[in-house]
């Protein structure tokens, strides 16, 4: 089982949309080596509360640690150098590369050679080429892409994409992998392939893992906490077992009604 | 990926291989040495076709990676080339610096003026930013048209002298095609390798997608400033070379209708990809010297007075439409084309593979 060390404190975020209240004073913890889940109805602030991890909104409230590095000013590509790497809600991918070039893509900052010898392309640039080439490959391995990995990846099937998705945020070697709703629009063969995937992301390669999913069969399976966001507060958090008999988190999803 | 029949690559270095085969080195160094031969039996005309077109091919390939890779539309790609042919003369004729000296100062100047107006990318995108290029287009002009003129002799510009180099004069258009060739031939090969690099694949990466490139650690901002100031380089030795083949600039040179021109190419050849401009450039060149030939012949048709318009006119509308009828037929431009033939030689008799 995971040490319990807490990698990433979100504390007291708050942001706001002119008058919308995405994210309400959200503290929310994730400790090294799990699979930390969020969940919520539509709207309820789980994809603003990544964008705000990873650099894409400033929330006006609050601040995020990571590593114990306050990043919530950092631009962007600081934070994913830091090792912070996600993949998107739908698809979000270089659609004129191929499945290959997308996941070297994802390695980017691991390249060390100038522009120069880029033009040259020999010495330094061919080693490094060779030497990511390699690690690419374990990830079209890993991810069981092998016989695509040439194609241009807009016109694979989207099953096919979520993946490569996935292969890029993996090629960075993130420290904690956002994922969000990495199972959305697929069908019941491919949820388990990805499930599978996020367990072997988790455990044989010590990634810690934030997670966005729907698929309640997802979250209860295969995570180790749970927090549940509505509204953009955060109504509930603890294990699977604990959130499945929460009785906010009944009525949340149910409906205010009741 | 098709490949040649029964070429396998065992090791990374293979797969990454641009040319694979022994046919292919063959067929690469065939056309090197027919490059380097073809002064010994072509005449000076046909050179003087030879060193437009490689000179085009630089300032193509720069205007690729800045559109075609990097998505930063510019239409105001010739601007560029003038930075680089008036560094060139202004330090020849006014500084007396030996031309290969300036050769690379008029890349980096045209590359810093590039950054300048490439600026407004951190905020503009697809036609808000093609806008900006254009005042670029103008701005540029204007600047070598009414500023110091001390240096730049306004409307009248700068003569240039052709260089020398180790008792060889490059006067005449033999030599000189050797220079524009090897500098043509070079800057197509740094460009081949830039794209394939991880370079290329930030460029491409911020034209398809800014958000994921910024989640994959691209610092955007910086690599569309890459762009700027790689493309248009390019256009800065362009413009060294077009300086001393004309053996004078003057912002006359230097129209709008190049910068379009430019995109042309592009378009007919196949947006970011190497082998889309070189095809796209020797397409439309050829199509110039066609209306050359042409239109002395329809002048003849018409009265006097009209067939000195002729040529003129000839030139925009059969380029214009080449443009327009890939743009309906073949938007992917010749490299596509050519991608299709190979296929189908390799797979002979059959109609694609699995
Ligand atoms: N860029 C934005 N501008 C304005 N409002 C936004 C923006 N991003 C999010 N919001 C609003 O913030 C709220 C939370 O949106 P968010 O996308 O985070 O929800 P979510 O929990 O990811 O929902 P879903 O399950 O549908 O993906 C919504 O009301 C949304 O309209
Ligand atoms: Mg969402």
């Amino acid at each position: 089982m995971p040490a319990n060390n807490v990698m990433l404190t979100a504390k007291a975020i708050g942001l706001s949309f002119g008058g919308i209240e995405a994210l309400v004073d959200i503290d929310i913890d994730v400790r090294q080596g799990e699979i930390f889940a969020i969940i919520g109805p539509n709207g309820a602030g789980k994809t603003s509360f990544f964008n705000c991890i990873n650099g894409f909104y400033r929330p006006q409230k609050g601040s995020i640690n990571f590593e114990g590095k306050e990043i919530t000013r950092l631009p962007s590509h600081r934070i994913t150098e830091l090792g912070i790497g996600r993949s998107f809600q739908g698809l979000q991918l270089f659609n004129g590369l191929s499945v290959l070039d997308n996941i070297m893509a994802g390695r980017h900052f691991h390249f060390k050679a100038g522009i120069l010898s880029d033009a040259i392309y020999f010495g330094r640039t061919r080693r490094e080429e060779i030497k990511h080439r390699k690690v690419v490959e374990n990830i079209i391995d890993f991810l069981e892409i092998e016989p695509v990995r040439k194609q241009i990846v807009g016109a694979l099937p989207y099953g096919l994409r979520k993946r490569v998705d996935l292969g890029r945020a993996l090629a960075a070697e993130p420290k904690l992998l956002l994922l969000d709703e990495p199972l959305a629009g697929m069908n019941r063969d491919e949820k388990e392939d990805i499930a599978r995937f996020i367990l072997d992301i988790s455990e044989e390669m010590g990634i810690t893992i934030a997670v966005v999913e729907h698929d309640m069969g997802l979250v209860m399976d295969i995570c180790d906490r749970v927090v549940v966001l509505d509204f953009g507060r955060k109504i509930a958090e603890g294990t699977p077992e604990e959130i499945r008999s929460n009785e906010e988190v009944i009525r949340a999803y149910l409906g205010k009604a009741s | 990926m098709d490949r040649p029949a029964g070429v396998f690559d065992v090791r990374y270095e293979q797969d990454m291989a641009v040319v694979r085969t022994g046919p292919q080195w063959g067929v690469l160094i065939g056309f090197l040495i027919l490059l380097a031969v073809l002064p010994l039996f072509a005449g000076s005309y046909f050179l003087g076709f030879m060193i437009l077109t490689g000179i085009a091919l630089i300032a193509v390939l720069g205007l690729n990676i800045l559109t075609g890779y990097a998505g930063q539309i510019s239409i105001g790609h010739q601007a560029f080339v003038a930075v680089g042919a008036y560094t060139t003369a202004v330090l020849m004729d006014s500084f007396h610096w030996n031309f290969w000296a300036t050769v690379p100062l008029a890349g980096i100047a045209a590359a810093a003026v590039g950054v300048l107006f490439g600026l407004p990318s951190f905020r503009l995108k697809m036609l808000y930013l093609a806008m900006s290029t254009l005042a670029a287009q103008f701005i540029i002009i204007a600047f070598f048209n009414h500023a110091f003129p001390d240096y730049f002799h306004a409307v009248s510009g700068i003569r240039v002298n052709r260089p020398e180099l180790a008792g060889i004069d490059f006067r005449n258009n033999e030599a000189f095609y050797y220079v524009v060739i090897v500098i043509a031939v070079l800057m197509t090969f740094f460009s081949k390798n830039l794209v394939r690099s991880r370079l290329g694949r930030a460029f491409v990466a911020t034209r398809d997608n800014d958000l994921a490139s910024e989640v994959i650690g691209i610092n955007i901002a910086r690599y569309k400033l890459y762009a700027f100031a790689i493309g248009c380089f390019y256009a800065g030795i362009a413009g060294a070379l077009h300086a001393t083949y004309y053996r004078s600039v003057n912002p006359m040179q230097f129209h709008l209708d190049a910068s379009i021109w430019y995109l042309g190419c592009l378009i007919v050849g196949g947006m970011g990809t190497t082998v889309g401009a070189v095809f796209g450039v020797l397409f439309l060149r050829s199509i110039k010297e066609l209306v050359v030939f042409v239109s002395p012949v329809l002048g003849g048709m018409v009265s006097p007075i009209n067939a000195p318009k002729i040529g003129p006119a000839l030139g925009i509308i059969s380029w214009a439409l080449v443009v327009i009828l890939f743009l309906i037929f073949e938007p992917r431009g010749l490299a596509h084309t050519w991608d299709v033939l190979k296929s189908r030689f390799r797979h002979w008799p059959f109609k694609y593979a699995f």
